[in-house]
């Protein structure tokens, strides 16, 4: 895809973590000791389109957070490539990294932890474009005040601290911030998850707004499987590090292919009225330190053959469009 | 039926330096056996203290000032600090939202749990571990005699969260009130809990009250529906009334903002402003500066109940349909 703003190329992330004293100790007693390694991400190969809104979706552990913290720079990948606009972002370039990390910016979570509590909201968001003299620094706070009307607030709250504003506020100013840089690419991370329900519709208002006056493209990173189809073009489901499912979100919501996705599905309460019942996936998440073998989800799948428990299914193309990562889908279970 | 919890006029305030607050302000409810009321709000609505003002565990310098709450007909607040120790965890549990408020994190599972059944009825420890396994078994944990040696570090979230769910089973309470108890938890963690909490209600009769911000877990959870806003229960109905024709303007705007009730893409209706500090709350409704039917009359005097099959809080309730 020559329009492809940023490419994800058999992307592997593992954590090691060394053993402790007492471990060694105890390792060298019994020949073992061996660091252990956790799989957080597993050969994710993904491509976003320029201007488009790409949601992932999946479970803890599923390694979203860990893909959104790769492609802003934070982590290296263990294995493969992730280029924005043609052009690696690694970290081992230690120049080229600190180019790219302004490309990409990422909103987080919780806005009481990531703003400066010390720090006026102006000179936060003037930090980043003055240091990398993105903009000149004569018209710095004529700036600062413009980015804050465009996220909804008023240009002389620049004046005041973090403790002075509620915490959609809080992720409005996060959202400034990342836009000071003038970003290709923003990575929001759970950006609504802590907002209560009526704030969180003004921030999602204001980023679709956002999103589509300036043409960003996004990385949007949920555990909400109902804000993701509402901002979304696409979607991707994880689930243990590895992508499971790649779709339009219409279609995906309309026909989900991959068994995970459709037992998440079944378990998100939807409001309605009328009571349901709960169709819960048996079972619980598999460490990322001890993957089960074969298919990831075999032993939570209602379908699962003795083909999962064997080969790890490969990512397909479903359709002109989608990707699923199914025996199901590939040729058989059995 | 008789309710197996009652709040009446329940009143809680927190008297501080910088002045007095209070978080719950007449509230009232009933919950019957089996049932399950979801109270559902903000944060600061007064949820989350409603439920601790139930149970008897507000701390300083909060207090309960108003109002009575009566548990299979024994009214709480007459009770003494002894018998209302010996109320909690047998007639009236409580689970929490992290799970860990309620275990001991050097105790295995089994010891914390047979503790807890031998505080309230005398039986050799050997029986108190077999009231635990079943206990462990109803809440749907795999092999539990062997989880009984487990130490909490060594369970998952969700375990853990069954296991505190079962220690408020112990004693077969008539009310369990539940304050955000799947709100940390995996989607398909959380289904698996709900599709267990519904079958304790039905099967056991536990009145269970479920306090949430989430919409989506109470209109497929719960029977009867509370919705709360700065302290107050604005409205109250059936979970049918609630959510598919609710009158107070605060809940359909609650209900419009969620994204998966419109179409993908779309603007999504909002409510303006944000949620009021209780120090600072405007004359006459509460909700008036964000509310669109606000008039002169919601700016003077507060509104009182209006009640025909559910109740609102409200001077200009939205026509039922």
């Amino acid at each position: 895809m020559s329009q492809s703003l940023l490419s994800i190329d058999q992307v592997s992330k593992r954590f090691t973590r060394k053993p402790g004293l007492a471990e060694r100790l105890a390792g060298r007693l019994s020949g073992g000791g061996e660091p252990v390694v956790v799989h957080a991400l597993t050969d994710v190969t993904l491509e976003v389109a320029r201007g488009e809104v790409l949601g992932v979706v999946g479970e803890s552990g599923c390694g979203k957070s860990t893909l959104g913290r790769v492609v802003a720079g934070i982590h290296a990948p263990s294995d493969g490539t992730v280029m924005l606009d043609g052009k690696p972002i690694t970290r081992d370039q230690r120049g080229t990294a600190e180019k790219l990390t302004t490309q990409v910016q990422m909103i987080h979570q919780d806005p009481f932890a990531s703003l400066n509590p010390r720090m006026k909201v102006g000179e936060t968001i003037a930090e980043g474009p003055r240091y990398h003299k993105i903009i000149p620094a004569n018209v710095v706070s004529e700036r600062v005040g413009s980015l804050l009307e465009q996220v909804g607030l008023e240009a002389a709250y620049a004046d005041r601290l973090p403790h002075q504003f509620s915490g959609g506020q809080r992720q409005r100013i996060a959202i400034a911030r990342a836009l000071a840089m003038e970003p290709e690419l923003l990575v929001l991370d759970e950006a609504v998850a802590s907002l209560d329900v009526s704030i969180q519709a003004q921030v999602l208002n204001l980023f679709m707004d956002l999103q589509r006056n300036l043409g960003l493209t996004a990385l949007f990173i949920s555990h909400d499987l109902s804000v993701v189809r509402h901002v979304c073009d696409r979607v991707a489901i994880m689930y243990l590090g590895r992508l499971v499912e790649l779709a339009p979100a219409k279609d995906l919501y309309e026909r989900p292919l991959h068994p995970y996705t459709s037992a998440l599905f079944a378990s998100v309460p939807t409001v309605g009225t009328g009571k349901r019942v709960f169709e819960a996936i048996q079972g619980e998440i598999p460490s990322p330190i001890n993957p089960p073998p074969g298919c990831a989800f075999h032993p939570r799948c209602p379908q699962a053959g003795p083909r999962c428990r064997r080969e790890v299914p490969r990512l397909a193309q479903a359709d002109d469009q989608r990707t699923v990562a199914c025996h199901l889908n590939d040729g058989g279970v059995a | 039926m008789s309710a197996a919890l009652d709040v009446s006029g329940l009143t809680t305030r927190f008297d501080t330096r910088s002045g007095s607050v209070t978080a719950v302000d007449n509230v009232s409810f009933s919950v019957e056996p089996g049932r399950i009321l979801g109270l559902v709000g903000e944060s600061g609505s007064g949820k989350s203290v409603t439920g601790f003002s139930i149970m008897g565990l507000v701390d300083e310098p909060g207090q309960v000032v108003a109002g009575s709450v009566t548990v299979d007909g024994v009214d709480l607040r007459s009770l003494s600090d002894d018998d209302m120790r010996k109320m909690r965890g047998s007639r009236l549990a409580m689970v929490f939202q992290d799970p860990m408020m309620t275990l001991n994190p050097v105790l295995r599972i089994g010891d914390q749990m047979a503790m807890a059944v031998r505080v309230h009825r005398k039986m050799p420890k050997r029986e108190a571990l077999e009231e635990s396994r079943k206990a462990l078994d109803i809440v749907g944990i795999p092999s539990p005699a062997e989880r009984l040696k487990a130490y909490p570090h060594q369970l998952s979230g969700g375990m853990r969260q069954r296991v505190a769910i079962a220690m408020a089973l112990l004693h077969r309470p008539s009310v369990i009130i539940a304050d955000e108890p799947t709100t940390a938890l995996d989607v398909s963690i959380q289904g698996q809990i709900l599709a267990e909490v519904r079958r304790l209600a039905d099967d056991i009769g536990t009145a269970i009250v479920w306090v949430t911000h989430d919409l989506a877990v109470v209109s497929s959870l719960a029977d009867d529906i509370c919705v709360m806003y700065a302290g107050r229960i604005v409205e109250r109905g059936t979970a049918e009334q609630v959510i598919g024709n609710p009158r107070h303007p605060y809940t359909q705007g609650l209900l419009d903002s969620i994204p998966a009730r419109h179409e993908p893409g779309g603007h999504l209706p909002q409510i303006p402003g944000s949620t009021p500090q209780l120090s600072r709350l405007p004359s006459g409704c509460p909700f008036r500066p964000r509310c669109s039917r606000a008039t002169e009359q919601c700016k003077s005097e507060p509104p009182s109940d209006s009640r025909d099959g559910q109740i609102v809080l409200c001077h200009h309730p939205l026509e039922g349909s």
